[in-house]
Parts: structure tokens; sequence; C-alpha cells
């Protein structure tokens, strides 16, 4: 669309900037200034310059929490992308099944955090839990809180159970968009299974899927109550991710300076690959629109 | 077949006629792949579900008894517990109140936010577009305690609209992005065959241009609750009794004497429903919404 | 290439067809001569669309069968019908070059690269994309993807039949002209059986050889341009066919005689005693305007179309087209409209009443 320049649509947007202004710009301002600064107490701060930076890149601790973070976010990532595309094109099209298949697969996705992690808390348990319980009945040594592998595969399969549905419900969205003649010319044109999905379903779904892949990697990156009420980012640290060891720093140890610097840098990251996914959008969005 | 050729045009004119029975309907495979996969899947979801429900509905003896598929010695007590103790309930109201708070916010400020951005081009808009954007990214990890610090010393610690505020953090960037996609989809002809007849801004906003995006304000104000509703984090540290999310509450089954496993249950099965009744009303757009407007 | 073969068919979209008003197509016997062009004509929802996707297998009728050269392929799916379709809108796989799109049919058919490459420059020659055969076809006007969609339609030498679902509906005036054309010669230099729907009278009177006409799910006329204009079948393709239609008005028939509000027409040959609803159809250019011996008129308007003028006339309460040809004036004296007597067809219950020679008894079925 060809918009028109027209400075009075400032006014528009400056409810938004000052409400977001006060809950992003001022905290933040917060964390830059603790980020530069030492404190020992009773409300007295030194200038530290880089310091804390210094340390935290330095820190192995922030390291192996971005690197599980890095791993968790792919991992989730190349579960739930094809495998929400895979439930989108076996939903049913129309009709009281699919409405059946919509509100059950949204139902997740409206669960407070915690209690999702609550949910997956109490089903993986091997006393209480009907998944816990019944590994341990096949013989299978699972234990969320001990082992490393049974941690992990729970934090995971708790996120596919919590988020897949997201991207199926917008695969679906984009799916649904398709004419019906599209289907009819690949018939005729007698293209293959795959050929229908590769040169109709997947060009028509890509828009969506950029946002959905956006989103998820978004929020993964920033997971924090799921696998805090699940695993506490045990066993060990191996389940700690950014946002957990972020928290356990700043409010349960109270070392605000390598906090501030850890969150500087934490948010840089999300920003930069966020970044990358954002431009690759609107180009699209711009091609469509050619 | 030769003969039907020199008939074909008269006899085509015969005014239909139709035999009564319709050859019966073929190739109805019993069950379909993607009826199973669908099965599979829904199961999936539906397990660990229906595993909080039964627990809910069992008593802690029962529970930490042995292991029952559906609840042999059903009972009610747990949510009963809930329902009758307001420092339980409340938790529900508080959650409700500030979730709906944020939603009506989210909505005032992104509405004519979204509109300009779709419509016009001003100095710096993309760079705002994107900073906007970039604070749906922010981790809530990294925003707790400067929020914490922030809302006390303007005395808004422990009140509903702290954490409306706090949620506005990333639902407003996301509704103005939603909005943003729904309006471009509104033809520009239309606003100005509203100025021309003599509408002012917002008149034509109210009266012409919301009935347009109506179901764009919906997709938004879904996600908004959506994202406030299950958001803890935030809610739990800017908060300790007046406010207090249910979510947060849930916490207290932790007693002396280990945890109160089936209250637990029934507070969260509780804190599906909210969730479950807004699905209900929107089921017809769940599909178009989820496109946010960008198919 | 086939003659195609339409055995009893009938459609409905409801599973449970009550009545004939669920039927979506109406009971249907039919034959598509191997070679000929035909144009489906109808207004919208008449039922044509429904017919075309159940020839191409798109949708399986509810009743009777479907033969190509005599062989059921009733059940058969849409591949092994062997035929091509070009839809309304045009269909194209953004993320292919033009090039790709065009050798997609021959690809999946597992047809030799050599024979690909040279089949679709023939192709491009002929819808005019030589020079943008490499771009993506992402983005390109709506002109040149629905130029594709007929040319993946034409890829494919061997097709039994060419199905057309009103194709020109998003093309440009001018290029619908041109595109036309370029059908109808591509017709005559192959030979392929061509279908072609559409709501466009002139489209199908220039592109077929046959026309058909439907009206609410079944076929009311089939013929020639000619034989539409001068015998319809039904007051309908009267009404369809022509600018302006038929003009059509109620009468009471016996022999040879048409009465209309107590004004007697000569019909010039007898068509017995008409039961039911009896109309008198005849065409604005079989219309006269005199000053006696007719029907008692009053002119309206005058529409001045270039070739001819088009008088708006009211006789007896009704609406009554005349065509007055190129350079005639309008008589200063013209009080009535006559009805040349070679141009009136009679109708009951708006099907035509063939006329009879004699026999003044017995009533037309």
């Amino acid at each position: 669309m060809n918009k028109t320049v027209n400075q009075k649509a400032w006014f528009l947007v400056l409810p938004v900037l000052v409400l977001v202004a006060f809950s992003a710009i001022i905290p933040l301002m917060t964390v830059v200034n603790y980020s530069v600064q030492d404190s020992f107490g009773n409300n007295e701060f030194f200038w530290a310059g880089l310091e804390w930076f210094e340390e935290m890149l330095e820190s192995e601790r922030m390291w192996a929490a971005l690197w599980r973070q890095l791993a968790f976010s792919a991992i989730i990532l190349a579960i739930e992308i094809p495998l929400g595309i895979f439930v989108a094109l076996n939903m049913p099209k129309s009709g009281f099944w699919a409405s059946f298949c919509l509100v059950l697969m949204s139902l997740p996705l409206l669960i407070p955090w915690n209690v999702v992690g609550t949910i997956w808390q109490i089903f993986g348990r091997v006393d209480i839990g009907l998944l816990g319980y019944t590994l341990d009945a096949i013989g299978i040594d699972y234990n969320y809180t001990q082992n490393f592998y049974a941690a992990w595969a729970t934090v995971i399969v708790m996120d596919v159970w919590h988020w897949t549905s997201l991207v199926a419900l917008l695969a679906y969205a984009g799916l649904q968009s398709i004419p019906d003649a599209y289907y009819q010319a690949a018939k005729i044109d007698q293209a293959s299974r795959w050929a229908v999905f590769r040169y109709i379903e997947l060009p028509k779904m890509a828009g969506v899927l950029m946002i959905a892949i956006l989103l998820r990697f978004m929020d993964s990156f920033m997971i924090y109550t799921e696998p805090f009420v699940v695993t506490g980012g045990g066993p060990g640290n191996s389940t700690t991710f950014l946002s957990i060891d972020l928290v356990k720093m700043a409010l349960g140890q109270f070392d605000l300076g390598p906090a501030a610097a850890f969150s500087i840098m934490y948010f840089l990251v999300i920003l930069l690959i966020s970044w990358v996914f954002y431009t690759v959008m609107t180009n699209m969005d711009k091609r469509d629109g050619a | 077949m030769t003969d039907t050729t020199t008939s074909a045009p008269g006899a085509a004119s015969i005014p239909g006629r139709v035999t009564d029975a319709p050859v019966a309907a073929r190739r109805k495979l019993p069950i379909k792949g993607s009826a199973v996969v669908m099965g599979l899947y829904l199961l999936f979801l539906m397990l660990p579900l229906y595993w909080l429900l039964n627990m809910s509905l069992k008593t802690n003896a029962e529970i930490l008894g042995s292991l029952t598929l559906w609840p042999r010695d059903l009972t009610f007590a747990n949510y009963e517990t809930i329902l009758t103790d307001p420092s339980w309930y409340s938790g529900y109201i508080n959650s409700l109140i500030y979730v709906t708070m944020n939603v009506a916010i989210t909505l005032t400020v992104a509405l004519p936010a979204a509109y300009a951005f779709s419509r016009y081009h001003f100095m710096g808009d993309k760079h705002l577009f994107f900073w906007l954007l970039t604070n749906r990214m922010a981790p809530p990890a990294v925003f707790a305690l400067p929020f914490f610090q922030l809302y006390s010393s303007v005395q808004l610690f422990d009140t509903h609209i702290a954490v409306a505020l706090a949620h506005c953090l990333f639902n407003v960037p996301l509704a103005v992005w939603i909005l943003e996609g729904f309006m471009r989809g509104v033809p520009k002809e239309i606003d100005e065959t509203a100025y021309i007849d003599g509408y002012s801004f917002p008149r034509f906003f109210v009266k012409i241009f919301l009935p347009l995006i109506a179901s764009g304000v919906g997709v938004a104000a879904f996600f908004a609750f959506m994202f406030s509703w299950v958001e803890l984090l935030l809610s739990r540290t800017l908060t300790s009794v007046d406010a207090k999310p249910i979510a947060a509450t849930m916490t207290r089954t932790q007693g002396a004497s280990g945890i109160d496993w089936g209250v637990l249950a029934a507070a969260g099965v509780l804190t599906i429903v909210p969730g479950a009744l807004v699905i209900w009303f929107v089921r017809n757009y769940i599909a178009k919404g989820f496109a946010l407007g960008r198919v | 290439m086939a003659k195609i073969t339409l055995d009893n068919l009938a459609h409905s979209y409801s599973p449970n067809p009550s009545g004939p008003e669920d039927y979506a197509l109406k009971q249907l016997d039919h034959d598509w001569v191997d070679g000929e062009a035909y144009a489906l004509l109808g207004a919208s929802g008449c039922g044509k669309s429904t017919l075309l996707n159940i020839i191409s297998g798109l949708l399986q009728p509810s009743q009777g069968r479907i033969l190509f050269d005599g062989k059921d392929v009733t059940h058969a799916p849409t591949a092994q019908r062997n035929i091509a379709q070009v839809f309304q809108f045009p269909v194209v796989y953004d993320t292919m070059t033009v090039r790709q799109n065009l050798a997609f049919p021959l690809r999946n058919r597992g047809a030799e690269a050599s024979y690909i490459a040279q089949r679709v420059q023939e192709i491009a020659g002929m819808i005019g994309m030589e020079d943008v055969l490499d771009r993506k076809a992402q983005g390109l006007t709506a002109d040149a993807k629905q130029k594709i969609s007929l040319g993946r339609g034409m890829v494919r030498e061997d097709v039994n039949a060419l199905l057309f679902d009103e194709p020109l509906t998003v093309i440009d005036p001018h290029m619908k002209w041109e595109l036309r054309t370029q059908l109808k010669s591509l017709h005559q230099q192959f030979g392929h059986t061509m279908i072609y729907v559409t709501h466009d009278q002139t489209e199908a009177l220039t592109f077929a050889d046959k026309v058909v006409v439907m009206y609410d799910g079944r076929v009311v006329q089939m013929g020639t341009p000619q034989e539409l204009f001068e015998r319809p079948e039904h007051t309908f393709v009267g009404y369809f066919i022509g600018s302006p239609g038929m003009n059509v008005l109620e009468a009471q028939v016996e022999g040879d005689r048409a009465v209309i509000d107590g004004h007697e027409i000569a019909l010039g040959q007898g068509f017995g005693r008409p039961s039911g609803k009896v109309e008198l159809g005849v065409r604005p250019e079989f219309t006269r305007l005199v000053a006696s011996g007719g029907l008692p008129a009053s002119i309206r308007r005058v529409e001045d179309v270039g070739r001819h003028k088009i008088v708006r006339a009211e006789v007896l309460g009704r609406p009554v087209n005349v065509i007055l040809p190129e350079g005639e004036a309008i008589p200063a004296d013209a009080a009535q409209v006559a009805f040349a007597p070679e141009g009136v067809n009679i109708y009951s219950d708006g099907w035509r009443v063939a006329p009879r020679a004699t026999t003044p008894e017995g009533a037309a079925a």
C-alpha cells in the first residue's frame, strides 16, 4: 500500500510510546545503570565501567547457560515446526471435527505456564504420574530430578506439548488460504503429494511459518517458568537456561552488577537473532506485495 | 453410443427428471490416515490434562496409595477447599482483574498506533516499529528486578495496575503488530471516502474502521488475554498479597505435611477453565485469527 | 483426443437429495464430439462448473456415467483421464520460474528432458512469454499468470480434452480478444476437443462451433450460434442470447393465430393449441415499427449503439425492444409494432413449440 507522509501520525503513536517508554526504557536504564556500577550495600554505588561485562564474558557459567539455551531452542524448533506442519496437514478442513480439533489444540496455549510445569511435574512422577509410572513399569529408569537425559527429555516433551499447537494453528491458517483450484490444478498436472506440498502448500505457508519460527524462537529463548517448576534447573545445572540462571543471580544471590550485565547481553543476543528473522520476514512480505 | 449423438440436443431439453436412488457413496475408506494422526496427537495433548483432572477428583489417600486410571473414590472436596477459602479464590479474581485491565489498556493504545503505522509514513516510523517489536523479545527475567524497583518507587507494588502495565511490555508490541496486519488489508479508499463524506477522524475510526477490523481486534484481544493470563514471573514478582495471581497462590499447597496434591490439581484445573471458555467463544475464528491478518 | 459421453448423469452436492431442487446438475445425456470446440454458456450458478468438474474428475457424479471413447471413466481419478483444465483465477506455482511452470505437467509424467525443453519453447512462443521464461512466476501480473495457466493446459499434446472454466475473467479486455483468437487458432491447428465455460455470450459465440446453453442445472439447448439465435428452444435462451434479448409476451395461441390482450396476430404457421403458460417470443431484429397492422405501442427511448438503433417501446404495458437497421429513421407515424412471422416462436411453459403444418387439433407437448 502506498502510504502518505504525515508527521502528525506521531500523535497516534504517542500513547504507545509513553506506555512502552515507562515500562521498558526506565527499567532498561536501571539495568544499564547497575551493569556499570558496583555496590557494597547501603545504597552506595561505585563506577565499575565494563568490569561486569568482562567478568560475564569470561564466566563459564554464562557460556554454559547460553549453549544450553541455544541447544534447547534449536531442538524444540527442529521438533515443533515440522510436527506442527504435519499436524496442520492432517487436520480436518472444515465442519465439526475441524472446530473440535481447534478447540482441543488451543487448550495448552492458555494454561498458565507454572501450571504447565505442574502438570508435567505430576505426570512424570514415578509414584503418582501416569507417564513416570508407565515408564518405570516397563523398566526404563526415569527420574527427571536425578537423571540428565530424563530431565532434558521431560522439558523438551513438555515444550512440544505446550507449543506445537501454536505452530500447527498458524500453518493451518496458511493452508486454509489456499484456493481449491490450486489442488485441482495439481491433480490435473499429475503432481505428486510431495510436489503439492513443496510447490503449493509450503510457499503459501511460508509467511505464517516465519511468524511461528520467530515467536517460538523468542519464547523458547526466554523460557523460565515451566522448566523451573519441573526441574528447578537441575539435576545440577543441566536445565538451567538463561532466564533461570539470571533470576538465580539477580533475585537469589542479589548479584546486581553481574546480573545486569548478563541481562544486557542476553537481550542483545535475542535482538540480534530476532532481527535476522525479522529482516528475512519483511523481505518476504515485500516480495509478496510486488 | 452413436445414436445419442443425433438425439442429444432434443433429448437434453426434456425437463430434468432425476432417478431417486443415487449411487451409494463410494470409496468410503473405513479409517483415514489423517484421522489416526490427529487422534494420536490429541491423545498426546489430552492425557496430561486428563491426569490432572483425574487427580483433582481423588482424595490424597488415593493419589498416594496406588495408581488408578480414574477416581475410585470420587470427591469434590478439593474444589470445595478452593472455592470456599477467600485466600484461594481471591487469586482468581486478582488474575482476572489485571488480565482485563491489560487487555483494555493494550487495545486502547495499540489501535491508534497500528493505524498510524498502517497508513502513514512519518519520521522514524520503521525504527520505531522495530523498536516496539524488540520489547516483545525482552525476556521477563531481565525486567523482573527493575520492574520491582520501579513499581515500588511509585507506590504501585502489589496492585493490579502494576501487573497490567508490566504485561503491556510484551502485549502492546504484539497487538500493534497484529492490528497493523489487519488494517493493511483494509483499502485506503475507505478512509478517503469517509473523510470526503465529512466524517471526523474519531467518528470515522469508531463507526466505520473498527467494524471492518473487528476480527483483528478480537485476535489482538485474544493474544493479549492469553499472554497476560499465562505469565507468572512478572506477576509474581510485582505482587505479594492484594494482587497475588492464582498461579502464584498454587505454591501454597506445599505445606509442612508435604504437598496437598488433590488441591494442587484442582487449582490447576480451575486455571484452565477461563482459557477454555475464551477458546470456546472464539472457536470459529481461531483458524483465521491465527493467520494474524497476514495470509 | 476423445469423444466424451455423459450417460444419465446427474449431480447433487447434498448427500441425500430429496427432490430436483437439490440437484446442481439435473439428469443429462450428451455427447461431446471429438475435436469440436464447445462453449458452455449460462448464468452463474447454473451448473456449468459442476459439469466441467465432473468431466475432469474433480467431482464424482452422484448418478450416471462418463465415458471417454466408450470407456467408463466415472471413477477414474483426474490424472488418469488425461485432460487439461484452466481455472477462472490463475493457478501458478509461485516459487517456480515460468519455464518450470510450463514444464511441470510434462515432468510429472516423466517426459524426456529434450522433449520438454522443445515443447516449453513452443508453448512460450504461443502465449508470447519467451522473454520471461526464467523469471519467477510470483510477482507477474494476473494476465501473465493466466497465460501461464493456459500454457500449462496446452503443453501436453495428447490430452483427451481441454477444459476452460471462465478463463478470461481476470484478463484485460483487449487481451481477452487476443487470447480467445489464439485459443481458436490453436483449436484449428491441433484439433483438441475443447469445452469452454463462460457466462459471456460474445465469448461463447465467437469461440465455439457449438454452444451449449445451461439453465438451472440442465442443458436447455445445444446448437450452432445461428440456431441459438433463430430458434431458441427455451425462452431463457432467447432472453440470454442476443443484445437485447428476445421479446417475450404472454399470449393465447390457437392454430395460426395468437391473441395478446384482445389483439390478434397472424403467425403464418399452425401451432395447435399449446397448453400451460403460453408465450410468444420474437427477437428485436424481427420486430418493426409500423403505422398500422400491429400492436399499439409507445416509444420510451431510443439508444444509438452505432451499427443500429435500439428502440425501447412499451406494448400493452409490456416492454418490447425493436432494432432499427443502420440508416433507417423512426417512421413519423409509428404508433404500432409488428412481428415478422418467420421470426416468431411460440413457447409453452418456457419450452419452444414446434410448428405443425396443418393439423389444428391436439395440444403440443
